[in-house]
């Protein structure tokens, strides 16, 4: 099962745990543009909850309340994007750059004495002998609880957007406001919950990267990740189930990318470490040409703000 | 609770009171932020805004505002044009860094000719490589409708990549004994951008800035130009029914903006930077996102809103120095200056009224 | 009708916005089972009046008594769980969902998603309103999207049904469909609150009528035995004169289209289908056809925001099918999109930028790219005063017009430029009548000077006024224009595509 001296089972068991933090991410997101919100700021979310979980993981001890921090973190700072756009009518689109910004210098200040600390370890689901089933083993009940919980939230989205009464209000928030205020739904506090909800999400990633995939304090952890998770919602045309392929693509070229390095590959390393940014620019022209087909799926009210005036 | 009524007319005493309450309630909040760091808010504040301008060492901070401030307003300006447009060039910072490449290769290709038109070729490089760094997201945007946010940021990440490979590789000097960088600019006069008047902080790149606050706002008030630029922003349907062509604007803006940040990439690297290095860039292309709305996106605000943002950087680093606060305490700081400028922005076109007491207010 | 009991009493409602009273006093009765119209022009407050009842607006002072007890809706949830339903005329559907999400939307606890698609075949059956429950509703036309509105309010069994200009939509065969639903529940003892400014509607359904005017009630009237006239000096406040027609000589052909197909830039639009007509000097062509049929796409096509092969659309002779709005303009065409605010107008312009904005080039407002604004606020003033225009002044934003008053500047703004060509979508869509009359006379006079005018239209009665010849859009393809005199309301509604397919038995 090697190729060019990688391991195919490895390489797959570790790109379901390099896409975890893109993929809680991504799916948040996918809420709050289904919402009809525009919230360009998880990079900023998401390294909030990396530092959050950090912090709550090494003062507690306990990675789950890590998360839990983490998930928190984000959440505060979504709010406050969602209290300038829902409550003050600002432009999401500043606002959310906004977020990035000053996630990204809150988060170093609140980690200047972390750095170097090693985060208590999340141990992997004791599956017992399961794991010891050849290849499935190891790809299937070999992961923390995060790797699990981050595909059932696929499944528990899906269901909840395409089949419960809830998911479908957020859906028609996301399509016209004006029609569900008049139907009587509170428009902007809808959108406010599905805010805070990605704010949890991209919070949690964020400390997936911390205490799992690095696992340290470093200023600038995520390193773009929540960019990523931003162009796969596009990719994912806003549909769940594809957010997890195109998380699990992107996973696999950054282990991919990661491995050939450690390889020795006669690739450049410069090369292959800009590889996930260009092919997420590929993948974004390859979904977005072909006559507007995301357009299509793109909430349509994604971005605006909404004021009922009378 | 409050409720928002929207005011028939922008409010012209809002347009240009929101800024300064902006400022104002980032200060307090920031001074709060401080306190809870352990320190003096006022001592920090004065550090800050004060100090730099009036303090002892101001005969040498006040040259460095120039300094910070040139780039910044270069930046900014070219990405308000998109800005008003609503068109979101978020890659400065990576337009920068190529232009600064750009500049500097071609300057070091002709390592050590003397002549004098080394440096305006090295401008010309600059700009076109931050330009052609724009272009890659505004012909994907045209052509394949892709998501020039997403795009732009994405290149800054190569860019980076780019110019580590720059200082470590195609770019070193050679008689460097190994270490990364490129030779420095500051002992190869014909690639130089030397200050202009002494202490006064002034460079080329400051001249840049400040001819280009004044085309742009001739080209807003005035020309034909910049009303479509500000019609596509506020409705793009109306811009079209005008005759504006959507892909020339994006295209247009993009460059604009990517030409000028890339400018300022080369005019830093061969001015106070010195040297390509791999972490020569200062953020300056993403710190000029808030300056463009400080500004208002207006050139001359943006001017303003330059000087302060530069304000505090050095009064930042001079706070960092000698009472010791964190670096990223500053760039906090800037970001909660976005967000309160964001909010209080909701006073330009709505009205608050208080829904305590409703039978009053509500009436007539 | 007096014998009915009292379903829904308005008492002394009064609701005031900045600027503008909505409704001031507003007092009147609808009893059980009733057809009861409530009769305005636009801006009149009838849609604030109705909101108030549906529980979208609070009163600011009065009250209102359902079947003798206080009855103050905080939200649409509460008027609805009383029993009062609400067609709107506008922004309460969701193109991107189907049907049944749709109806789910309105209810409080709609059943599961195949009981409820059950349901609504059923129930549109029963009532001769066809739906499949599984279409998306972008897909489907205006006449089709009211019913998916009706079946919504039908499936909670209400006592109230409002219904806010609901015929604007329809064909006039739909229209007796509709009319023949409406009797079938107020038979069944449904009571009908019914908002029009059309008289013959009126007059054909309703029981009782309430007039507004400004926001006041200025009399009420009983539909069956007053005339039109009566009732539209009630409504106006004044009496009308229809525009004065010049005799007027056709010219050259100074339109030409031929054999124009273009697909919709609009998301669910409707794409054109070889669609073809000539229009020469002195001549006005009304294109009539229900909302969604293709008018928007028909009005960028000929603008010139989007484009064509250049010898599809011919302005005086020359080929322009492939020329932006700027070369258009230049050649003589002169365009006004049906939305006023964003697309005809930008809403947080001046009105001097919005002059600029078309009258740049047939007035000369730049010189060498650089704006003369002096000359752009002169024109601008010019319109402002020739229109009557009621506004401050030239500088304030167009966002801050009323909407007649916003009509009255973008029509003015094309018309004062000297045209060749004048295509017109909604000419007075939301305008009072005498700012109605006041635009369509403009229109006739642009034409009796030679100018080739196009009208795009839902109102037929103004169509058949100004217009010399006629010609309906259906499904993004026109029909052959037909010299107007002559022709009956019946073969319009067959040319307006009849009843859309759902001429089926009512089971009465």
């Amino acid at each position: 099962m090697d190729i060019g001296g990688i391991n195919l089972v490895v390489l797959v068991a570790s790109l379901m745990v390099a896409a975890v933090p893109i993929l809680l991410a991504a799916l948040g997101e996918l809420v709050v543009e289904k919402a009809g919100v525009l919230n360009l700021g998880v990079e900023g979310m998401m390294i909030m909850g990396a530092i959050c979980g950090f912090i709550t993981a090494v003062g507690t001890g306990s990675p789950l309340l890590g998360f839990l921090g983490g998930a928190l973190g984000g959440m505060v700072l979504s709010l406050v994007f969602a209290f300038l756009t829902q409550v003050l009518l600002a432009n999401q689109v500043a606002t959310g750059l906004a977020l990035t910004l000053f996630g990204l210098g809150l988060s170093s200040l609140m980690g200047q004495n972390y750095n170097g600390i090693k985060p208590p370890l999340t141990g992997a689901v004791p599956f017992g002998p399961l794991r010891d089933i050849p290849v499935l083993g190891r790809i299937v009940f070999s992961h923390d609880w995060v790797v699990y919980f981050s595909v059932a939230m696929v499944v528990l989205l899906w269901w909840v957007l395409k089949a419960t009464r809830l998911g479908l209000i957020i859906r028609a928030v996301g399509e016209s406001h004006e029609a569900a205020h008049a139907l009587g739904y509170k428009v902007n506090r809808i959108r406010l919950g599905a805010i805070a909800f990605g704010g949890a999400m991209a919070g949690m990633g964020g400390a997936y990267v911390s205490l799992v995939r690095v696992p340290q304090w470093v200023d600038g952890i995520t390193a773009g990740a929540g960019w990523i998770a931003l162009a796969i919602v596009v990719f994912a045309s806003w549909k769940p189930w594809r957010a997890l392929i195109g998380a699990y693509l992107f996973g696999g070229i950054s282990v991919l990318q990661l491995n050939l390095q450690a390889a020795g590959s006669a690739i450049p390393v410069e090369y292959l470490s800009m590889s996930p940014y260009l092919i997420t620019i590929l993948v974004l022209v390859i979904m977005s040409s072909g006559r507007g087909r995301a357009a299509l799926n793109a909430p349509a009210a994604l971005g605006q703000n909404f004021h009922a005036a009378r | 609770m409050i409720r928002l009524e929207k005011r028939p007319n922008p409010s012209r005493f809002w347009l240009y009171a929101t800024p300064v309450v902006a400022v104002a309630l980032t200060m307090i909040a920031g001074g709060l932020m401080f306190a809870a760091l352990g320190k003096n808010p006022f001592e920090v504040i004065r550090t800050i805004f004060w100090d730099p301008l009036f303090g002892e060492f101001a005969w040498y901070l006040r040259g460095q505002l120039l300094v910070k401030a040139g780039p910044l307003v270069l930046i900014a300006v070219g990405l308000s044009l998109g800005f008003r447009a609503g068109i979101w060039n978020i890659g400065a910072e990576g337009q920068y860094i190529m232009g600064a490449i750009c500049g500097a290769g071609v300057g070091l290709a002709f390592y050590p000719t003397e002549s004098r038109l080394i440096f305006p070729l090295m401008i010309l490089a600059g700009a076109f490589g931050g330009w052609v760094w724009a272009m890659i997201p505004a012909i994907l945007k045209t052509r394949f409708n892709t998501n020039e946010i997403l795009v732009s940021l994405m290149l800054v990440y190569v860019a980076q990549t780019i110019l580590a490979m720059a200082s470590t590789g195609f770019l070193r000097n050679p008689e460097g004994a190994g270490f990364p960088g490129s030779r420095n600019f500051s002992s190869y006069p014909a690639a130089q951008n030397p200050e202009l008047i002494a202490g006064s902080g002034l460079h080329w790149g400051g001249v840049a800035a400040l001819a280009v606050v004044v085309l742009a706002y001739v080209l807003l008030q005035k020309h034909i130009l910049g009303f479509q630029i500000k019609l596509a922003g506020q409705a793009p349907r109306a811009a079209r029914f005008h005759g504006v062509n959507p892909a020339t604007l994006v295209v247009l803006c993009m460059g604009i903006s990517g030409a000028l940040a890339g400018l300022a990439g080369m005019f830093e690297v061969t001015g106070p930077a010195g040297q390509i290095s791999i972490d020569f860039n200062s953020g300056y292309g993403f710190t000029a996102i808030i300056v463009a709305f400080l500004g208002r996106l207006n050139p001359v605000g943006i001017l303003l809103g330059g000087l302060l943002m530069a304000l505090t950087y050095i009064g930042g680093e001079m706070a960092s120095t000698n009472l010791g606060l964190p670096s990223s305490a500053i760039q906090a700081f800037q970001g909660m200056l976005l967000f309160f400028l964001l909010g209080v922005d909701v006073l330009t076109n709505f009205r608050i009224r208080s829904l305590i007491g409703r039978s009053t207010t509500g009436a007539r | 009708m007096s014998e009915r009991p009292v379903l829904l009493a308005v008492e002394g409602i009064t609701k005031a916005y900045p600027g503008v009273v909505a409704n001031a006093d507003v007092s009147f009765s609808i009893g059980e089972g009733e057809v009861h119209a409530l009769l305005g022009e636009n801006g009149a407050g009838k849609s604030t009046l109705v909101k108030m009842i549906y529980g979208l607006v609070k009163p600011d002072q009065g009250r209102m008594v359902w079947k003798g007890a206080d009855y103050a809706p905080a939200a649409p949830r509460a008027a609805r769980a009383t029993g009062v339903a609400m067609v709107f005329q506008h922004f309460s559907l969701f193109e991107a969902l189907n049907v049944a999400e749709n109806v789910a939307l309105g209810m409080e606890n709609p059943p599961p998603m195949k009981e409820l698609a059950a349901k609504i075949r059923a129930v549109s059956e029963e009532y001769g309103l066809p739906l499949d429950p599984s279409r998306m509703v972008g897909d489907l036309s205006a006449g089709e999207r009211q019913r998916v509105e009706i079946i919504r309010c039908l499936l909670q069994d209400p006592k109230l049904l409002i219904m806010d200009e609901p015929t604007s939509v329809l064909t006039p065969q739909e229209v007796e469909i509709l009319f023949r639903t409406l009797r079938q529940l107020s038979a069944e003892g449904t009571a009908i609150l019914y908002i029009s400014h059309k008289l013959e509607e009126i007059r054909s359904l309703c029981d009782a009528a309430t007039i507004l005017r400004r926001g006041k009630v200025v009399g009420t009237a009983d539909p069956k035995t007053s005339s039109a006239r009566e009732l539209a000096e009630a409504m106006v406040g004044a009496t009308l004169t229809p525009p004065e027609r010049h005799g007027r000589e056709k010219g050259r052909v100074l339109l030409g289209v031929s054999d124009l197909s273009v697909a919709s830039p609009i998301p669910f639009g409707t794409s054109l289908k070889e669609v073809s007509f000539t229009v020469s000097a002195g001549e006005v062509l009304g294109i009539a056809g229900v909302a969604g049929n293709g008018q928007d796409e028909l009005l960028l096509a000929l603008s010139g925001e989007i484009a064509a092969p250049s010898d599809r659309v011919r302005i005086d002779s020359a080929p322009m099918g492939d020329k932006g709005p700027g070369e258009r303009r230049r050649a003589g065409l002169v365009a006004a999109p049906e939305d006023r605010l964003g697309h005809a107008a930008a809403p947080d312009m001046s009105l001097v930028e919005n002059a600029f904005l078309t009258g740049a080039i047939r007035k000369g407002l730049t010189k060498n790219g650089f704006i003369d604004w002096a000359a752009t606020r002169d024109y601008a003033e010019r319109v402002i005063k020739a229109y009557d225009v009621r506004t401050p002044g030239s500088h304030v934003a167009a966002r801050a017009l009323s909407g007649g008053n916003l009509q009255k500047f973008v029509i003015g703004r094309e018309l004062s430029q000297e045209p060749l060509v004048i295509v017109i979508n909604q000419p007075t869509w939301g305008v009072d009548a005498a700012a109605a009359a006041a635009i369509r006379q403009a229109i006739l006079d642009r034409a009796a000077e030679g100018a080739a005018v196009v009208v795009i239209s839902q109102d037929l009665d103004e169509l058949l006024e100004i217009s010399d010849r006629f010609a309906v859009l259906n499904g993004g393809r026109l029909t052959p224009p037909r010299p107007v005199q002559g022709l009956t309301v019946d073969e319009i509604g067959l040319m307006m595509g009849g009843a859309h397919g759902m001429e089926v038995a009512h089971h009465v």
